[in-house]
């Protein structure tokens, strides 16, 4: 039976697994979106109220389920909204499918009505940008596209589907596709790489782990624990690697770079082997390369052979699946105790706690702080909640003081640093959990970069708590203006609208809190059903994230 | 960092948009391509790009790593001159009337392997392969002696000499891992 390259696209998506899709219509892709309205039992499609809204969404729908995040899109302003989301995609290794629209191929290169180069524009922020301009190629396309998304180093694809290709009919035949012989995901673990690592690791006296999002990519979550435990390494989290290991796991020592923990970051520079798993020694987390963890020998587990020795130049690197090294490594190494070198990280801690976390977290008097917000609501949720943040001081804070039990608990935007990710972001995070608890921070910057996705939570009823930490500022620029530039708060200051107004605008309940005493409450009253809600948090204005390694700076020079 | 001259050899699936997908990874370096030759490579449905640049032997390899992961390249390495065999072309038109009234030609042709490609009352197209300084230095002096009218190089192409070009065996052991079809 012949069917519509539409309707071919539809039948080749469910052949995917594909149950959601975050989109928003228009003209280029309407014989699309009108094959899909006679599956709608199948496939729910969340209509966005912007398209970077749609990608973001599927970014966070990704990262907590692991599943592939699918948007459609229109042509022209329509696919170049997406880029911010592709982008983020790509830095953040998030396995996404952006489908949109393109005039019919006869009009290609004409400048006709809504046509740009979407395959030129998204060639250097995608994993693979294709343009399917014949009904007959949709199946291989889409087959494709799944596979190179999701496998090795995820990212996001662009298929760029021409009007004329959607209208048009075909034979379909669908095929998974698990092999493209130009692509290797699967590198083969190298027993020489790993025996390499196993001596290091044998021979060290102060190891330490560093731990990236490539652990959860993987799977890896339980072969790290297994590996840490049986040489007792001490390890600590970047970012995206944050809910890798559980808050309370002993051997973790917390979070890594600009505004980590003190210990972590002091110790970088004097262990004397790194291990570097699923992560890619980002400029936040190294600060000067010149003098990182030069006294160490490093070994380096990544599946993306262009990250060795990218920033970093590694001693042992293994270039593998994060899971299947570690499981290699455990097997390989003795078991050690390195109680002393672990002992050594205490001090650091207390100190960090004595000097910041305790007035963030507990104060006593004057204005709320952020950090005290974040730790309320991560108790309140037992510590089991999706943490999804937006950029800034709101995104350090919540990482720094958000307590995760299990895996795929963090959707933030970490190499891009996206403002404005947040609100569309925990929309899909939701969507990919519907059973979990998923809290947005956000600031108030940020929050009004994308709050037209509250009419998405108003039509979809998405459950999200959504805090805004809200301190009239810019918060993180204007911290770095109180820091370097003279007190020079250059445009950093924001009026306000009445977001708890704005919200009741959407149907979407939420409160204002301002005094101490009344957060708790607030708080219980957000969590206390599974509906939308709105808190607003007036914290102090000029509030910092501390500690804080300068950009550029050696890791060892913390700002107090 | 020492700069010296690079030369990167790339195989792809001979699609749309690869040269883009080449391209953009110089860009974002900041990188300047010196030359760049693109044809079929001896396997049917492979392209080879042959591209040269001056960068340091930390920046080349980065480059190449970030080529070869793209999905539709097959195999990207790089070289120094001394691992390869290499050549351009060039071809230069002059005047006839201006290169009868130098005389002496004969000992021009014979000196620089040139091969005569057109003649006619007005021009002749002189062809001359060889390395850059050698196809440069012939350009030198036919300016100075007679005035080049067009001159036109080509990119590098280049051959290791030290093996053979393995991509059949590559490609072999890449079919090799090819899982059976699932339907």
């Amino acid at each position: 039976m012949k069917l519509t390259g539409s309707e071919a696209l539809i039948q080749a998506l469910k052949q995917e697994g594909v149950d959601t899709i975050f989109g928003y219509p228009g003209g280029a892709i309407m014989p699309v979106f009108d094959a899909l309205y006679d599956h709608s039992r199948d496939i729910k499609h969340i209509l966005m109220r912007h398209e970077q809204g749609a990608t973001h969404a599927a970014q966070g729908y990704a990262r907590v389920s692991g599943k592939v995040g699918v948007c459609f899109v229109t042509s022209g302003p329509g696919a170049t909204n997406t880029i911010t989301g592709i982008g983020d995609a790509l830095m953040d290794s998030t396995p996404m499918v952006v489908i949109t629209g393109q005039v019919g191929a006869a009009l290609l290169g004409s400048d006709a009505f809504q046509e740009i180069d979407v395959v030129g524009i998204t060639q250097p922020i995608t994993k693979w940008a294709y343009q399917i301009r014949r009904a007959e190629d949709v199946a291989w396309a889409v087959a494709r596209a799944f596979y190179i998304a999701r496998s090795g180093r995820p990212g996001p694809v662009v298929l760029d589907f021409t009007k004329n290709a959607q209208i048009e009919t075909t034979e379909f035949h669908y095929q998974a596709c698990n092999f493209i012989r130009s692509y290797n995901p699967f590198p083969e673990l190298q027993s020489e790489q790993v025996e390499k690592a196993v001596r290091l690791i044998d021979r060290a006296e102060r190891p330490f782990a560093l731990v990236g999002q490539g652990v959860v990519l993987s799977g890896a979550e339980e072969a790290l624990r297994n590996f840490l435990e049986k040489a007792d390494i001490p390890a600590a989290a970047t970012l995206l690697g944050l809910s890798a290991m559980p808050s309370d796991f002993p051997l973790n020592r917390g979070f890594l770079g600009m505004h980590g923990n003190v210990a972590p970051n002091l110790k970088t520079n004097e262990c004397d082997l790194l291990i570097a798993i699923g992560m890619r020694f980002d400029d936040r987390v190294t600060g000067d390369l010149n003098s990182y963890a030069r006294q160490a020998r490093i070994i380096h587990i990544d599946i993306d052979p262009s990250e060795i020795n990218k920033n970093v130049k590694v001693h042992a690197p293994i270039w593998a699946d994060a899971r299947e090294a570690l499981e290699a490594l455990t097997q390989g190494i003795r078991p050690a105790k390195h109680s002393e070198w672990i002992a050594s990280f205490e001090p650091h801690d207390r100190k960090e706690f004595e000097k910041v976390i305790e007035k963030e977290i507990h104060p006593e008097e004057g204005p709320i702080t952020m950090g005290e917000v974040v730790r309320l609501v991560s108790e309140a949720t037992e510590h089991d909640a999706v943490l999804v943040n937006d950029v800034g001081q709101n995104q350090m804070i919540s990482a720094r003081y958000f307590r995760f039990k299990r895996t795929r608990s963090i959707v933030t935007s970490g190499g891009l640093g996206t403002m404005g990710f947040g609100l569309p972001a925990a929309i899909g995070a939701k969507t990919g959990a519907p059973e979990r608890r998923v809290c947005l921070f956000c600031g108030d910057g940020g929050f009004q970069m994308t709050l037209q996705e509250l009419g998405t939570i108003m039509q979809e009823g998405t459950g999200l708590k959504m805090i805004i930490l809200n301190n009239q500022f810019l918060g993180m620029v204007r911290q770095w203006q109180e820091l370097f530039f003279d007190e020079r708060y250059s445009f950093t200051h924001m009026q306000n609208p009445d977001f708890v107004a704005i919200a009741k605008a959407y149907g979407i309940e939420g409160c204002e809190v301002s005094l101490r005493e009344e957060l708790p409450q607030a708080i219980d009253r957000m969590l206390a059903d599974d509906k939308p809600y709105l808190l607003v948090v007036n914290v102090e204005q000029k509030g910092m994230v501390l500690p804080m390694v300068p950009a550029g700076s050696c890791v060892t020079n913390i700002l107090f | 960092m020492e700069e010296k001259l690079y030369t990167i050899t790339v195989f792809s699936e001979h699609s749309v948009g690869i040269l883009n997908q080449v391209s953009i990874i110089f860009t974002r370096r900041g990188l300047n391509i010196e030359t760049l030759s693109v044809s079929p490579s001896a396997l049917s449905g492979i392209h080879k790009f042959t591209i040269t640049l001056f960068c340091s032997r930390e920046m080349v390899e980065k480059v190449v790593k970030q080529i070869d992961r793209r999905v539709d390249i097959l195999k990207a390495y790089y070289n120094t001159d001394e691992e390869l065999v290499h050549q351009e072309i060039a071809l230069y038109k002059v005047a006839t009337d201006k290169l009868i009234a130098l005389g002496g030609i004969e000992e021009l042709i014979r000196r620089y392997h040139i091969r005569i490609l057109e003649l006619n009352e007005s021009s002749v197209v002189f062809q001359k392969a060889g390395h850059y300084n050698e196809t440069q230095e012939l350009f030198e002096e036919l300016k100075e002696q007679v005035g080049v009218l067009q001159f036109i190089r080509s990119g590098r192409v280049a051959i290791t000499k030290s093996k053979v070009e393995r991509l059949s065996d590559m490609l072999a052991a890449i079919e090799a891992k090819r899982k059976p079809d699932t339907d």
